[in-house]
């Protein structure tokens, strides 16, 4: 099967080629991150996560996001996600890698990663984000790799998978929520400080994941002769509404909460994030904007007719997953370091290399991805 | 087999290639060097016996480095009864004083590169010894 | 074909009961000790270690440093030169800066041009210690919180974790930027985070810390919270102040206003 990977088009091999070319300049931007220190990104004592832990946190989500595929499918026999439920376990697949190697570029001491197994310490979550990420990256090039095999080969999967499955669906949920309870643990955080921010991690995860998944599937249909059918897209795109009309609640609730009550501490940063705070207002524009492109989306989905149509649908799924790459990346991370424990305001702006870095990662995802789907099309173009 | 006498050969070229190293350092004598680092002219014995120190100084330093930092006990007691204190800068290059003309010998020798000497102070030469870490 | 005819009821009773296994010896291990870290937990024979800051003594308000001089040049603490990349063990804030939870109030004329000297506050319930996760930083008996530069991965979750902003990161080098090097304690290596050790080294020698000693103001005192101690009298005497303790984390450095 997986030879398949060498073979392919002249569009295959040229996205491959400007993936590695991307992934490339991140490892020279990385080495000079190695050489000198993370010096290199635009991090700060009072903002020390920056683009790194925001892409990472953005792509658990996505990585979760997998189960809105495989509960319908495994749970309540949604027979139209046969064909799109492998995109979605090697998506999950591919994110998972990509969150995982944001938190490695983020380490001061990435030769140490190995502490955390050899030392482990169950009161740090951390340590439990590891775990369930790991678990949950096998649990899916598992479920993804037998299922695939199992159709290569015309034969029905193995019975153990089905329990597999719906362990990861329990696993997908816990791998958000531990990324969740990151923030939400931290009392010197009042921005994080929410019981609220678990359901907003995985409202927006159930809405940014499947809307990436729609719009790879219908790059699919565009480029590799895979059609996903219509009912499952319609599935989706139902399932992406209503999720990014719950994260969009989530965040007027928050809003409601803060602003309502006027506890200084908690709005300082709500200021910050919407209207600026003290003449720093860098992160306006881009919370605006995210808010902005989620009500379009909002708009778009609902409509059935818009929904429907394939590039309307395409254009709201983008909205949505660059509206919620806004909301759950810059706007979580930073907005919590702003103003600092002591109230002071710095702000914080991604440097070259930790834009290079952020985009090799991305690239590499977006090979992993590649790889994997292309077995799957040579695997289903096989049968035809 | 099919391409019997190239496949043979190709390997015969490759197994000369990867075992270069082995057979041109012993050819060329290279392989009789041993490194040779300085001993300190004041002390004849280190914390525990040369030999001892040769195969484990590293597993000695990381214990050291849990005891005195991690459980704040900053008390060795050889093997041979004699008390030490815990102390890099302090204690070990008290008398192995120069890096240069210890230390690197070997792990230069070797091509291991501790990265102790980040954190760590290496005392300047000819420095009177030092007193806590 | 599979006969693995599993109907909605038993497979949520099966999902809350994996839940439930799964989450046991987590939630226990949570809640059952704060630390994992070091060997030495429980009560300690002498006491507890805490510094209280006489805030009218200090004359930081006229320019004086020579605490803050002192612990970083015993402890190689570098200059970096700008505020992104910062090191700080010791420094001075505002009023406000320290106290930000005292919102809008009228301070009193005396405190308006106070300098507040702020550290890391060797909480009794640290937060930063809790979600290491790799315990390169615990709470020792006597009550300092300790790092362990080897250990650290430099994720900087403790830095997000500190309510008090004690903590620094190593953001590049920082032998380049240490004046003179002091011999007798190592420098930090990039990549790690470090704070005020409260002098741990100069304590295992008897010594006070550093700050405590180069004030000629004794704006500083330093030792067990036990009766009949200094700290002790100082603490039990008048009205004293803690930065944010309404967050339970029990800081251990006490202000006198």
């Amino acid at each position: 099967m997986i030879e398949n990977i060498l073979k392919g088009g002249k569009k295959y091999w040229l996205l491959i080629s400007g993936l590695l070319l991307f992934m490339a300049a991140g490892l020279a931007a990385y080495l000079q991150q190695w050489d000198i220190g993370l010096a290199v990104t635009g991090l700060s004592r009072d903002i020390s996560w920056g683009l790194y832990i925001a892409n990472f946190t953005f792509f658990v989500g996505v990585a979760a996001s997998a189960v809105m595929l495989v509960i319908p499918y495994y749970l309540h026999n949604t027979k139209e996600f046969r064909r799109i439920l492998i995109l979605g376990e090697f998506m999950a697949v591919a994110a998972c890698l990509v969150a995982i190697t944001f938190i490695l570029v983020d380490l001061g001491q990435p030769a140490r990663i190995f502490n955390i197994i050899l030392y482990p310490s169950p009161g740090s979550i951390i340590f439990w984000d590891v775990v369930v990420l790991t678990v949950y990256l096998l649990l899916n090039i598992v479920l993804g790799w037998v299922a695939l095999d199992a159709e290569y080969k015309e034969v029905d999967p193995p019975t153990w998978l089905k329990p597999l499955a719906i362990v990861s669906i329990v696993w997908a949920v816990s791998i958000h929520t531990v990324t969740a309870f990151i923030y939400a643990g931290l009392a010197a955080r009042l921005f994080w400080l929410t019981a609220l921010l678990a359901p907003r991690f995985l409202a927006s995860a159930f809405a940014s994941g499947p809307a990436l998944l729609i719009l790879l599937a219908l790059a699919m249909k565009k480029w590799g002769g895979f059609d996903p059918g219509n009912q499952s897209l319609d599935r989706l795109a139902k399932i992406v509404s209503y999720a990014i009309i719950i994260t969009v609640f989530f965040l007027l609730l928050e809003i409601f909460t803060v602003f309502y009550s006027q506890v200084p501490e908690a709005m300082a940063h709500f200021q910050y994030l919407l209207f600026g705070l003290d003449g720093h207002f860098s992160l306006v524009p881009w919370t605006w904007a995210s808010i902005l492109l989620a009500c379009i989306a909002i708009v778009m989905l609902v409509v059935p007719s818009s929904r429907q149509n394939r590039s309307t649908l395409a254009l709201a799924c983008a909205a949505v997953f660059i509206a919620i790459w806004i909301d759950k990346g810059l706007g979580l991370v930073i907005p919590g370091f702003i103003p600092s424990p002591l109230g002071e305001i710095s702000e914080y702006t991604p440097t070259l290399i930790e834009i290079l870095i952020t985009t090799g990662v991305w690239a590499m995802g977006g090979l992993v991805l590649t790889l994997l789907f292309k077995v799957v099309l040579a695997v289903r173009q096989g049968k035809q | 087999m099919y391409d019997k006498g190239k496949i043979i050969g190709g390997l015969a070229i490759f197994l000369c290639l990867a075992s270069f190293p082995v057979w041109y350092m012993a050819a060329s004598g290279k392989a009789d060097y041993r490194p040779n680092p300085v001993l300190p002219a004041s002390e004849n014995q280190c914390v525990e016996s040369a030999q001892y120190m040769r195969e484990y100084h590293m597993q000695l330093m990381q214990q050291w480095r849990d005891q005195s930092v991690r459980q704040g006990d900053s008390v060795y007691i050889s093997s041979d009864n004699r008390t030490f204190d815990i102390n890099l800068t302090g204690t070990c290059l008290k008398c192995h004083s120069s890096k240069t003309d210890f230390c690197d010998r070997c792990h230069n020798y070797t091509g291991t590169a501790p990265n102790c000497w980040d954190c760590h102070n290496v005392p300047p030469l000819n420095a009177p010894p030092q007193g806590t870490q | 074909m599979s006969n693995m005819n599993i109907d909605r009821r038993s497979f949520l009773k099966l999902t809350a009961l994996g839940l439930v296994a799964l989450a046991a010896k987590p939630a226990l291990d949570l809640i059952s000790k704060p630390s994992a870290a070091s060997a030495l937990n429980g009560p300690a024979p002498g006491g507890r270690l805490v510094m209280v800051v006489n805030l009218n003594a200090c004359t930081s308000p006229d320019g004086c440093i020579d605490c803050i001089a002192a612990c970083h040049r015993v402890h190689n603490v570098p200059d970096i030169g700008n505020r992104k990349e910062d090191i700080r063990w010791l420094w001075d804030v505002s009023y406000d800066q320290a106290f930000p939870d005292q919102e809008d109030r009228f301070v009193a004329e005396p405190l308006h041009d106070r300098r507040v000297l702020v550290l890391c506050n060797h909480c009794d319930n640290p937060p930063c210690v809790k979600v290491c996760p790799t315990q390169a930083t615990w709470r020792r008996d006597d009550g300092i919180v300790m790092m362990d530069y080897h250990r650290c991965i430099g994720c900087r979750y403790c830095m997000a974790a500190c309510p008090y902003g004690s903590r620094s990161f190593n953001w590049r080098d920082p032998r380049p930027y240490i004046k003179t090097v002091d011999n007798s304690y190592p420098t930090r290596t990039k990549g790690v985070v470090e704070k005020c050790n409260f002098c741990q080294e100069r304590l295992a020698e008897g010594l006070q810390p550093a700050c405590v000693e180069a004030c000629s103001n004794g704006a500083l005192t330093f030792g067990y919270l036990k009766p009949g101690t200094e700290v002790y009298k100082l603490i039990s005497s008048q009205f004293n102040l803690r930065r944010k303790d309404e967050l339970g984390t029990r800081p251990q450095v006490y202000y006198l206003p």
